[in-house]
């Protein structure tokens, strides 16, 4: 008797343990306070609308790792967009969306999206609390109405209490979901590479980091931009002959951008392989050889890229040892990033 | 001493607040200032009678038969137009009208401010502000299913249809964009055959008339077997052309 006492006050105090530890867990508290790093430019995205909140931050990021955003509740964001990669996803050329369809691009990294003022590779979405709408009603993506996702969040307890938190108000609606989404992704600030470091006298550069730096001023700078590494316009670097993707020309019909894609961004270039928007491309060696010996002509063939970018294999050397140092390892391990 | 003088200066302020408020509310009924509201139908036409989706027959310009299947439109940015020549800008005017759904085409605009108006003027489609301003809600909420998720901005016309002549055997015509040459923003100004009167207890019933057809007549007769199915873009922009005249008086009731 004594026994199944003490049996039972153990399993009551074990399962008070759970409970709290999963308190704790729904408890921990963030910081969401989003930070403009020294010398970057003030960021596109500051809706006053939409003040990042801890609620809100938290909501998005559910929101980012559900499968219910789906058709048949399988493809989350999370699943092309995987945190180790900066966000990119690993080893696949293009999307691997539902029903095991491939997309025709390659998932791109996620940071610094603040600062972009367009997203996808041909920059055909305008706005950052719009941009989840386009993989999810993606037919190879996660192909649900957006109708639909409301229902199924409408129809979760938990979704309900969260968006009271976030918002004050249970009543979920596509624009209240849009505005925490945009509250997890705009706080995805990746800024503390050892290039980062460097520039804030933190750090040195290696002698081989140092002169691959100066070869990428000299030869890259002038599309991968800093402090960005990227200056968000769209080029065609030279890939193709003929396009089987029209990139930008898709979006605005003219024949001047046929064959255009926006300049993806070099920081955490080194953790997010394949490369280009059709990952036709395995390495950063590939990368920079295409841009030595590669590059064929075409009517919008960008004038920069031209006549190749010539690299000796010294040189090629010393500027992957640079691309290495923009890669953010606290930003691929921030805890607050991590599927819940 | 004090009390009393207090009480006095309290009563005095009191009575002149009334007087003050008194002295406005009749300004207001003698000249009838107070808004009202206009009460607007949008009436779908076609070939003389209301449009009807899936059953009804048409010919477009060029003598092609077709049904329509689904009809929609966004219409925003609504002014009235007073009688001095000045307009009154009806504030986040948005408005989703769609065929299929009854009481779409009513639109109610309240608390419009007493006056003579003499016309309507509002955009077919959505100005280029709210294309690109992230998240919007109500009219332009995107699980209408009026935004365009790979290539953000608005229909503003979403007319689908079937036709023998298409190639496909079906008509797409999903008119919107806000940029540049293939922008398809339109400015729509219904002029009206009598006054509008607008004040305490007159809500007026302004009645328009929305000739469909016309977005496949005039200037550019759209010829099925060659243009069917439009997302935007040049092909769009025709269509654009065509709707800016869609839109004109019927009536007015008191």
């Amino acid at each position: 008797m004594q026994n199944m006492s003490s049996l039972y006050v153990l399993c009551l105090t074990f399962i008070t343990l759970c409970f709290a530890a999963c308190k704790d867990n729904e408890n921990e508290s963030i910081d969401v306070t989003f930070k403009v790093p020294a010398g970057w430019p003030a960021p596109v995205y500051n809706n006053p609308a939409n003040p990042i909140t801890e609620a809100g931050f938290k909501l998005g990021r559910k929101l980012f790792y559900d499968p219910q955003l789906s058709r048949d509740n399988t493809v989350s964001c999370g699943s092309c967009h995987q945190q180790f990669a900066a966000f990119a996803n690993l080893d696949h050329k293009v999307s691997h969306g539902i029903d095991n369809l491939l997309g025709t691009r390659n998932a791109p990294p996620m940071f610094n999206l603040a600062w972009h003022p367009t997203f996808m590779w041909d920059g055909g979405v305008n706005h950052i609390e719009v941009m989840p709408l386009a993989p999810i009603g993606n037919p190879v993506e996660m192909d649900e109405q957006i109708d639909n996702v409301i229902a199924k969040l409408r129809a979760d307890n938990e979704y309900r209490f969260m968006f009271k938190e976030a918002f004050g108000t249970d009543s979920i609606n596509s624009q209240k979901m849009l505005l925490a989404f945009a509250q997890f992704m705009s706080l995805m600030v990746s800024a503390n590479s050892k290039y980062d470091k460097v520039m804030d006298g933190q750090a040195i550069f290696s002698s081989e980091e140092a002169s691959g730096y100066s070869f990428f001023k000299k030869h890259c700078n002038g599309c991968h931009t800093e402090p960005l590494m990227t200056n968000f316009t769209y080029r065609n670097n030279g890939l193709d002959n003929t396009f089987a993707d029209l990139g930008r020309g898709l979006i605005t019909q003219q024949p001047n951008d046929m064959g255009l894609f926006k300049v993806p961004s070099l920081r955490n270039i080194a953790l997010s392989k394949p490369y280009m928007h059709d990952g036709r491309f395995q390495t950063l060696e590939a990368c920079i050889e295409h841009y030595n010996s590669g590059i064929k002509s075409s009517a919008t063939v960008d004038s920069l890229v031209a006549s190749g970018i010539a690299i000796s294999t010294q040189e090629k050397t010393a500027l992957i040892s640079f691309l290495n140092t923009l890669t953010d390892s606290t930003f691929i391990t921030d805890k607050r990033f991590i599927e819940q | 001493m004090n009390n009393t003088l207090l009480r006095l200066s309290a009563f005095a302020m009191l009575v002149s607040c009334t007087l003050i408020s008194c002295d406005k509310d009749d300004d207001s009924n003698s000249n009838n200032t107070e808004p009202g509201t206009v009460n607007i139908e949008f009436k779908n036409r076609a070939a003389g009678n209301n449009l009807e989706l899936n059953t009804t027959t048409y010919s477009n310009a060029m003598g092609q038969d077709f049904k329509f299947t689904k009809f929609r439109y966004i219409l925003s940015n609504f002014r009235l137009k007073k009688s001095d020549g000045t307009y009154y800008n009806v504030p986040e005017s948005y408005y989703l009208i769609d065929e299929a759904v009854s009481n779409s085409e009513k639109v109610n605009l309240t608390n419009v401010p007493a006056g003579t108006y003499t016309a309507l003027e509002f955009i077919i489609g959505v100005d280029s502000a709210r294309n690109t301003s992230g998240a919007q809600t109500g009219a332009l909420d995107p699980t209408t299913g009026m935004f365009w998720t790979w290539n953000s901005g608005y229909i503003f016309v979403m007319m689908e249809g079937l036709a023998a002549s298409s190639p496909s055997g079906d008509l797409t015509f999903h008119i919107g964009g806000y940029k540049g040459a293939n922008n398809c923003i339109r400015t729509s100004t219904v002029n009206f055959s009598s006054n509008l009167n607008v004040g305490k207890d007159k809500s007026p019933e302004l009645e328009i008339d929305v000739n469909v057809l016309e977005m496949f007549k005039a200037p550019n007769a759209i010829d099925f077997t060659t243009l069917s199915n439009t997302m935007g873009g040049p092909t769009s922009v025709l269509v654009a052309d065509n709707y800016i005249d869609m839109f004109t008086f019927n009536s007015i009731t008191d």
